[in-house]
């Protein structure tokens, strides 16, 4: 042990610090701080020169104080001079300030570069690690553009000593994250990987985290890695504890090594030479074996290391998400964990399962566990063990225990922590919804939630069950049953009052036969809540109560003298006074038939309301909204705006105060022609494809409604939405997509990857935010497929992964062309080899309305061309397609048929391809 | 591994050791610090070590009085980072013999040493306590010695 005389030479320090921590107030210690400060100023500015020691003592201290939380605004010129003593413990502390006080003045950072520099050329190993210490720990672009270049050099030269070779590698992986642009492995890659070779064990260590994030951003350059870290892996997991002497740690080979080799793996497939696969499905079998086998040791060391590589292993394992016999045999392992007496590995278990839960291969296995997971929720002390398993039972929840799953959560939230009570609300009302067979169990749930946490239902959830209640006809009585119970409870939550008025209010008619909810009591019941309640929601009562007045001709009286009554019709608030005061004198003057008429049934919820767009313009900026407004009216062109009428979760009737207004006086009506029928409505919100089918194969529905307009929503379900705007010209194209988060979640680790390279997004996107995204696009060529766009994100403890075409079609890179009749038939003529024809017959799925057509014809690109064809019914288009590599004219005619309902379609061009790819494109839009 | 902060605290909440491998606004610094010692201080005795903190994994562990604590990507892995921190305070142990909170206090600057030598750019560099201990060893031996650069 070297002998340490704590702080030796630098009794000052010592003396500082005791007095410092002497003070007996904040106060005290500032006063202390600044008496220090002032006499190192003076010693620095002091005419006698410092010794080297001094200076390292006064640097010292300084750095000290900083450390406290202090402002330091000089001694960096001193630190600086440091680096240049050939002492070591002068140089190191000059270093270690720099290292903490980095300072972007340009004129030190040349000072600091220059001193590194004679450092890295000093072959002084000692001098070399600090000086490379230094890089890393500062980091900085300056710095990288002095020593890219250099640091490989020093990693692959045969002559590096080891120590030195650790220090550059971890150098330049740091580097390399702060400014990849400027670390250029080339020439150096084989050499790098190779270091996967190194008898040095430590060397190997330090490298392989370079090559794994190499590997992650370049896999296709360093993919020989793959084999090499196999059989590392391989070698270090059939060895005995002590073959590797010190890099065994506590019985464990070199944990540290096989969990960055296991990392390292996860950048990549399976590998496909069979004998490497071979050889690491041994390995992974082996550490699953081992975990099975007895401890060697009791410490708890010994077991965090053997877990730590029996989790990177099961991580593999479900990365690769092949290998079912090994997904069963890891989720039997985790299984077994759930009930350990180790808390972390409790944890751990309910974490890793999450993830388990969404293969397929072991989403059953994983539901085999239900009873511990609930068992977890109930009885962990532990909040954030709880939290884990409240995340795993949203991940393996579906159809077949959905009902308990909630019901548990239901339960678990009338104890849970206030921290998690908004995320939980939010998971329940989720899967109530996905997975509701029965509409009554989904107004259950979600009004014992108002219930049980009140004050963490959002104005989303509430709005939802108004929807469904309100498209659902078999359910209404139910609802309103169910209410009019639970507003009887002497304090219920105010979101219960709102629910309760504004169902009463509709439906309350088909409960008031027994006399228990006559019309009367209903109304004194609600009545009984208004003094309590806020401004939004007295003014949905009074809507409530004017629906009553139309229900109940018997309550009118009453509710008359209610409205009448000083505290409503003189009420100091402008909009509970207008509706009383509006209310009132529709009731007196209004005849049945007029009352009847304007207090009609709300009608089902159709696809979106006017509010959704308030609420986005709320939010967001103009862009975007004009993207929604082109959508809106351009969805309705082509398919009469009825096939995707889900008001969903976020989307719900968002105006502001006084919120839900009944009689939708401030949004515009609702159509009831436009909307679905309520079932086909539901249908689609309890379809299988929820949020939670979280790995779906590529959705490209939203993909052809794209071949005729640049602007929509791609992509929408209950979390994300996906809007698109994008523009063309010639052959280069720009596309924005702007990415929603309907939730009030974040989503984090938010990442979206195209097989086509982009700039990366923000990897965070807040609960109700959107991020924007821009890709370029030239076309090089004429193409078929379209580019594949990747989103992965957290919410909640679930992964999201959605793949989508991007809709970048060839036809968007027409230039549109004018032509005379004549011109067009010699063209029509010049291309009629069999192959530059392509030509289809199918039915019309929408109407044949020519404005639509001529609409679509325009959207496609090419020019429509106005008295060419001698049959005034069809329509011929002209357009050339601009590739970088070719142009490809292109000539079109469609031919209706009104009375079979049918199309012929035709393409020609210069272009087999072209012809082809154009006209299965087009013949999917009519 | 990639740990973006290690930070070390005692049972008051007094900061020890601070080491911020990726780059940090000064605010920003203060106000993960505060997050930290608030949400592990008020851990109860015996909940697990591991946390999440906005987007990170937050693995801690208490000897005796002192509270080491990191901040790691999510998908990393929390046990073998709960043996980071252990190695750490084997080898302040070794170091300094039966390692306090006051020879932190006192020398903080070896510890910071200590902890360049172990972790770099919040990846671990070198995990054999023989080589560790060895290359602290020789730059303690170097203490007040002139090096002399060698010519070339």
């Amino acid at each position: 042990m070297p002998a340490v005389s704590k702080g030796d030479g630098m009794r000052g320090l010592a003396v500082f610090i005791s007095d410092i921590r002497n003070c007996k107030s904040k106060e005290a210690e500032i006063k202390r701080i600044n008496k220090e400060l002032a006499n190192i100023r003076s010693k620095f500015k002091g005419d006698k020169a410092l010794d080297g020691y001094s200076k390292k003592k006064y640097v010292c201290k300084l750095l000290f104080i900083f450390l406290l939380g202090h402002d330091i605004d000089f001694g960096h010129m001193e630190a600086v001079n440091l680096l240049s003593s050939n002492k070591y413990t002068e140089k190191q502390i000059g270093y270690l300030f720099i290292s903490v006080l980095v300072n972007s003045n340009s004129e030190l950072i040349r000072l600091i570069n220059n001193a590194i520099k004679n450092d890295l050329s000093s072959r002084n190993p000692t001098f070399m690690c600090l000086a490379l210490h230094c890089i890393a720990n500062v980091g900085s672009r300056e710095m990288a553009e002095a020593f890219a270049g250099e640091i490989p050099r020093i990693l692959v030269a045969g002559d590096t000593m080891d120590s030195v070779k650790q220090s550059a590698a971890l150098c330049l992986l740091r580097l390399y994250k702060a400014s990849p642009d400027l670390v250029l492995m080339g020439e150096w890659t084989s050499r790098v990987v190779h270091l996967l070779n190194d008898q040095h064990m430590g060397v190997v260590t330090a490298a392989i985290s370079l090559i794994t994030c190499l590997s992650s951003k370049n896999p296709d350059e360093f993919k020989t890695c793959v084999s090499l870290a196999v059989s590392r892996l391989s070698r270090i997991v059939s060895s005995a504890s002590t073959d590797l002497q010190d890099y065994t740690y506590y019985f464990v080979p070199a944990p540290w090594l096989s969990c960055k080799l296991l990392r390292l793996l996860q950048c990549y497939p399976p590998p496909e030479d069979g004998a490497v696969k071979g050889r690491l499905v041994e390995c992974l079998e082996t550490i699953l074996n081992k975990a099975q086998e007895p401890p060697k040791s009791k410490k708890v060391q010994h077991s965090n290391a053997k877990n730590a590589i029996l989790f990177e292993a099961i991580s593999l394992i479900i990365h690769y998400d092949s290998e079912p016999n090994l997904l069963v045999r890891a989720c039997n392992q985790l299984g077994q964990f759930l009930q350990h007496r180790e808390t972390n590995l409790r944890y751990l278990a309910l974490e890793s399962m999450c993830t388990l839960a969404s293969s397929e291969f072991s989403h059953e296995a994983v539901k085999t566990h239900i009873e511990t997971v609930i068992n977890a929720l109930k009885t962990e002390r532990d909040v954030s063990v709880r939290q884990r398993a409240a995340d795993l039972l949203y991940a393996m929840c579906d159809r077949s225990n959905a009902k308990q799953i909630v019901a548990e959560m239901l339960s678990y939230l009338e104890t849970a922590d206030y921290s998690i009570r908004e995320e939980m609300v939010l998971k329940v009302a989720i899967l109530a919804e996905k997975y509701a067979v029965d509409y009554s169990w989904y107004v259950d749930t979600i009004l014992n939630l108002i219930r049980i946490a009140g004050d963490y239902v959002s104005e989303e959830v509430w709005y939802r069950v108004i929807q469904i209640v309100i498209n659902r006809d078999d359910v209404q009585g139910y609802a309103a049953k169910t209410v009019f119970e639970a507003l009887q409870a002497p304090a219920c939550h105010e979101n219960m009052v709102k629910v309760g008025g504004y169902i009463l209010g509709e439906f309350g008619n088909l409960i008031a036969g027994d006399p228990r909810s006559s019309p009367l009591v209903q109304f004194n019941l609600l009545h009984s809540k208004f003094h309590l309640c806020s401004v939004p929601t007295r003014a949905l009562l009074l809507s409530a109560y004017i629906k009553f007045i139309n229900l109940f001709p018997e309550t009118k009286a009453t509710i008359q003298e209610v409205l009448r009554s000083d505290s409503q019709i003189r009420n100091s608030d402008v909009e509970l006074q207008q509706r009383a005061v509006e209310y009132l004198k529709l009731s007196s003057i209004a005849s049945t038939d007029v009352l009847a008429t304007v207090l009609e049934e709300m009608p089902p919820f159709p696809e979106r309301e006017s509010s959704i767009l308030a609420k986005l313009k709320k939010k967001k900026g103009p862009g975007a909204v004009s993207v929604e407004l082109e959508d809106g009216k351009e969805r309705g062109e082509l398919n009469g705006g009825g096939d995707r009428g889900v008001p969903d979760l976020t989307n719900a009737l968002s105006t502001p105060s006084p919120s839900a207004d009944l009689l939708g006086l401030r949004s515009a009506a609702p159509v009831s022609g436009a909307a679905p029928s309520a079932g086909s409505l539901l249908v689609d919100v309890f379809s299988e494809a929820g949020p939670a089918a979280a790995s779906a194969g590529v959705n490209d529905d939203g993909f052809l409604r794209f071949v005729c307009k640049n602007n929509g929503v791609l992509f929408e379900n209950q979390l994300l939405q996906i809007g698109i705007k994008s523009e063309y010209r010639q052959n280069l194209g720009r596309m924005y997509l702007f990415y929603g988060n309907k939730t009030s979640v974040q989503f984090v680790s938010f990442s979206t990857t195209l097989n086509v390279q982009t700039k990366t997004v923000e990897p965070l996107v807040e609960g109700g935010a959107q991020v924007q995204q821009v890709i370029n696009i030239e076309c090089l060529t004429d193409f078929v497929d379209a580019p594949l766009l990747n989103i992965k994100f957290r919410y909640g403890g679930a992964l999201q992964n959605i793949s989508l075409k991007l809709p970048v079609t060839i036809n968007k890179f027409f230039q549109p062309t004018e032509m005379a009749a004549a011109d067009f038939f010699q063209r029509w003529k010049q291309l009629s080899q069999p192959q530059q024809e392509a030509q289809k017959i199918f039915k019309a799925s929408h109407g044949m309305d020519t404005e639509v057509l001529k609409a679509k014809l325009l959207g496609l690109g090419t020019a429509l061309l106005e008295n060419v064809d001698p049959n005034p019914e069809n329509y011929v288009c002209a357009g050339v397609i601009q590739t970088k590599a070719q142009q490809v004219g292109c000539l079109l005619r469609l031919e209706p048929n009104a009375q079979a309902q049918m199309y012929r379609l035709t393409l020609r061009s210069s272009k087999d391809t072209v012809s082809q790819r154009v006209c299965d494109l087009l013949a999917e839009q009519f | 591994m990639t740990m973006h902060f290690l930070l070390l605290f005692s049972r008051q909440g007094k900061l020890r050791l601070q080491k911020w491998f990726t780059p940090v606004p000064e605010r920003e610094k203060k106000k993960i610090v505060r997050d930290m010692t608030t949400m592990v201080l008020g851990r109860k005795p015996r909940s697990c070590n591991f946390l999440h903190w906005k987007d990170l994994k937050i693995v801690y562990k208490k000897y005796a009085s002192l509270y080491f604590c990191c901040g790691l990507d999510a998908e990393e892995n929390e046990l073998l980072a709960l043996e980071v921190l252990h190695r750490y305070v084997e080898l302040l142990d070794k170091y300094f013999g039966n390692v306090c909170e006051l020879d932190i206090i006192f020398n903080f600057e070896k510890a910071y040493f200590i902890l360049d030598e172990f972790l770099l750019g919040g990846e671990v560099q070198e995990t054999s306590k023989q080589v560790l201990s060895r290359s602290i060893e020789a730059s303690d031996m170097l203490q007040e010695v002139s090096v002399i650069p060698r010519s070339r």
